[in-house]
């Protein structure tokens, strides 16, 4: 047996002060690179912004660890964006004071509204992992924002789908419960074309105060319509809220979501979690990359990522292997690197891509099941996934906004 | 038909009701006596739903029940105690500046501590199900807050009004100087009026942990509805709030059934109609160290 090298003090101290130079000498080469992170951190999408700011910083560990951008080291910075306002004035502040590289984030569709337009003025990169809002790919689209998130349009084909299949659109009255504000109008909208364009209907809709916590006035209306299909327009604490309180009040009416996040059906509690969602992805897929991504971002985080994570994670991903392939930081080149359709490994089976249109991600989504309680096997693992929509031997825009839903004219 | 619907959800907002007014009674409470604007309120709920989260695997929902209120009541027994007491006779912008502080720390604390996300909780099995009588429908887990909340209520009423500690509280309400003449100290009464107000608040947590989201910004989302019972009821009356508790529930329902997007703004419009009539509230007494 080799004894152990005795270690002096002198050597110590010698190593700690090494140790403690190291992250001088790294900067003295060259000054770091920085994205700013912006996304509702409080307020009710709160609750999924935490996940976004981990996953986002996850991502840029890893980075590092291989080499940086351009043998840059990347420094992510986080705010909390906390509405349009502060969003627009805070991504300003980013691109001006702190030269970032690009902005990453967002859930709150108003919010990235006002984002785009800032980026759009200073030449900037904005990537959008949470706004699903169709207008920001349409109407609102602007040439500096990509949108790793999935519009409403997806959402809505991509469960919309399995709903068919279950037999819950054709010939069905739905009540649509919806959140009040530019993310729920525009998923309202976009679920009507749906649904008539595969015979069904929505017999009643009542629009949600994003503020709303007790959704007991709701759930009688509900019970007095008895519709065939709930569906859920909602958006945060929303969610968790309306599923817990359903299960309270026993209904038995099938439920479906237009608009879903993980997180909100794990903090719903034992029970309480019900029907058919649409996700961009979720933590039980089967390849190497969702895995490995899923156990590092458990054995830090203490618990599985979801949809949002997802996003602010492949996000940064994106971005930094975009500007190492170009050699280049500049926003216009790295832009247009995605524009000409630059594929990304994704954590999904099929590569993705940026629809050079609209700058919306073509991918895969997932409609998942709620499980009966009994087999729920622990908090998270509650629901069971259907395989990748659209199927492997379709193209990936068959799920996505066409032209006549939403066309985009960048402005110039 | 319509008004058997209708009817049903000015009794469901009867319930809805309930729940502020443990809120709001105690806020109420320590405005009348203390003069603290006590936007901290809403903390003290989110802390006793936290609480029972915490709490219930180990000690089951009966346990977390009574354990987290007292929890509770004795943190604010401390902030009371170093906090508060040196702000009863100040400016009252300087103890809103203090509890909107604490209320920040709170939220924050509680986001560090367990997340932002909502953490799981449902409703106890004995307490699940509905209550059917014809086509009205009640959760039998609500019907049980709504009897706590009358108990609490009784309780309150009984100390204030057939104690001699709640003697000394109303006179301290309405004239501190001549309690103080009279050789009583206010201090430990005070104390005492904290301690039940943000139990109560922490028991309503408790009681909305299983049918409302635990997240931490839960305590800032009920406290300005408490705020505005308290103001629609009237400062020093404890039937104002009472019945401004209940009529909040009702207006809420009513505008839920004819004009969704309005169900929480309809509150803001009662309480602005309910201003431009009575200024004082629906039954706000005359207190002379706040006019």
């Amino acid at each position: 047996m080799t004894p152990l090298p005795r270690i002096t003090r002198r050597a110590g101290l010698l190593g700690a002060a090494a140790l403690l130079a190291a992250p001088a000498i790294s900067y003295g080469q060259s000054e770091a690179l920085r994205i700013g992170h912006l996304t509702p951190r409080t307020g009710f999408l709160g609750p999924l912004g935490e996940f976004a700011v981990q996953a986002a910083q996850l991502a840029a560990d890893e980075i590092n660890a291989a080499g940086g951008i351009n043998g840059r080291k990347l420094e992510m910075l986080f705010e909390d964006s906390v509405n349009p306002q502060t969003a627009s004035a805070k991504a300003e502040r980013y691109i001006q004071r702190d030269k970032v590289a690009c902005i990453v984030g967002e859930i709150n569709s108003a919010s990235a509204l006002a984002i785009g337009q800032v980026v759009q003025r200073e030449r900037a990169l904005f990537i959008n992992t949470g706004a699903n809002s169709d207008a920001l790919r349409g109407s609102d689209c602007r040439r500096m924002m990509f949108h790793i998130e999935g519009q409403n349009s997806m959402y809505v084909k991509a469960v919309g789908r399995a709903l068919v299949e279950k037999g819950l659109i054709k010939g069905k009255k739905t009540y649509a419960l919806t959140a009040d504000y530019a993310f729920g109008h525009d998923l309202l909208h976009v679920a009507k074309r749906f649904l008539a364009q595969n015979g069904g209907s929505v017999a009643n809709e009542d629009l949600i105060p994003t503020d709303l916590t007790d959704f007991s006035p709701f759930l009688l209306k509900l019970r007095q319509a008895r519709p065939d299909v709930v569906v859920a327009n909602l958006a945060g604490a929303q969610i968790t809220n309306f599923l817990k309180q359903y299960t309270e009040y026993g209904l038995r009416f099938p439920v479906a979501g237009f608009g879903f996040d993980t997180a909100l059906a794990w903090g719903a509690g034992s029970g309480n979690f019900l029907g058919t969602w649409p996700t961009m992805w979720h933590h039980r897929l089967e390849n190497a990359a969702a895995k490995k991504f899923t156990a590092d971002f458990r054995a830090r985080f203490g618990r599985p990522p979801e949809n949002q994570a997802w996003g602010d994670y492949n996000a940064v991903k994106i971005i930094a292997q975009s500007m190492n392939e170009l050699k280049s930081v500049d926003a216009v080149q790295v832009m247009q690197h995605l524009e000409k359709g630059a594929k990304f490994n994704v954590l999904k089976d099929r590569e993705s891509y940026f629809r050079a249109s609209d700058h919306q991600i073509m991918t895969e989504m997932y409609a998942i099941t709620a499980m009966p309680p009994a087999e729920q096997k622990d908090r998270f693992d509650i629901f069971t996934s259907s395989a990748g929509i659209p199927g492997a031997g379709e193209p990936l825009e068959a799920i996505a906004s066409t032209p006549d839903e939403a066309s985009c004219t960048f402005p110039s | 038909m319509e008004i058997v619907f209708l009817l049903e959800q000015v009794l469901n907002g009867l319930l809805i009701g309930a729940y502020y007014l443990l809120i709001a009674l105690g806020l109420s409470l320590i405005f009348s006596l203390g003069g603290i604007v006590n936007l901290a309120h809403g903390a003290f709920y989110a802390i006793g739903a936290y609480l029972a989260v915490a709490l219930a695997p180990h000690i089951g929902f009966g346990g977390a029940f009574v354990a987290a209120p007292v929890l509770v009541a004795i943190l604010g027994l401390l902030i009371e105690r170093f906090l508060l007491r040196r702000f009863y006779r100040a400016d009252p912008i300087l103890s809103l500046l203090l509890t909107f502080g604490l209320a920040m720390v709170a939220e924050q604390t509680l986001r560090m501590v367990f997340g932002a996300p909502p953490l799981p909780f449902s409703i106890p099995p004995m307490f699940r199900g509905q209550v059917i009588i014809g086509e009205f429908i009640f959760s039998q887990y609500r019907l049980m807050i709504l009897a706590v909340a009358v108990l609490c209520v009784a309780g309150l009423w009984f100390l204030l009004q057939r104690t001699h500690f709640g003697r000394v509280v109303r006179a301290g309400v309405q004239n501190p100087d001549m309690v103080g003449a009279l050789g009583i100290s206010l201090r430990p009464y005070m104390s005492a009026v904290v301690a039940i107000a943000v139990g109560l608040a922490a028991l309503a947590g408790v009681m909305l942990a299983p049918v409302i989201g635990v997240h931490p910004a839960m305590g800032a989302e009920i406290l300005t509805f408490a705020f505005v019972v308290v103001v629609i009821g009237g400062l020093g009356s404890f039937w104002g709030v009472v019945l401004a508790a209940l009529i909040v529930g009702v207006v809420r329902g009513i505008a839920a059934f004819y004009f969704p997007p309005a169900t929480e703004a309809s509150v803001y419009l009662l309480m602005l109609l309910v201003l431009l009539l009575r200024p004082r509230g629906l039954f706000g007494e005359r207190i002379a160290k706040f006019e």
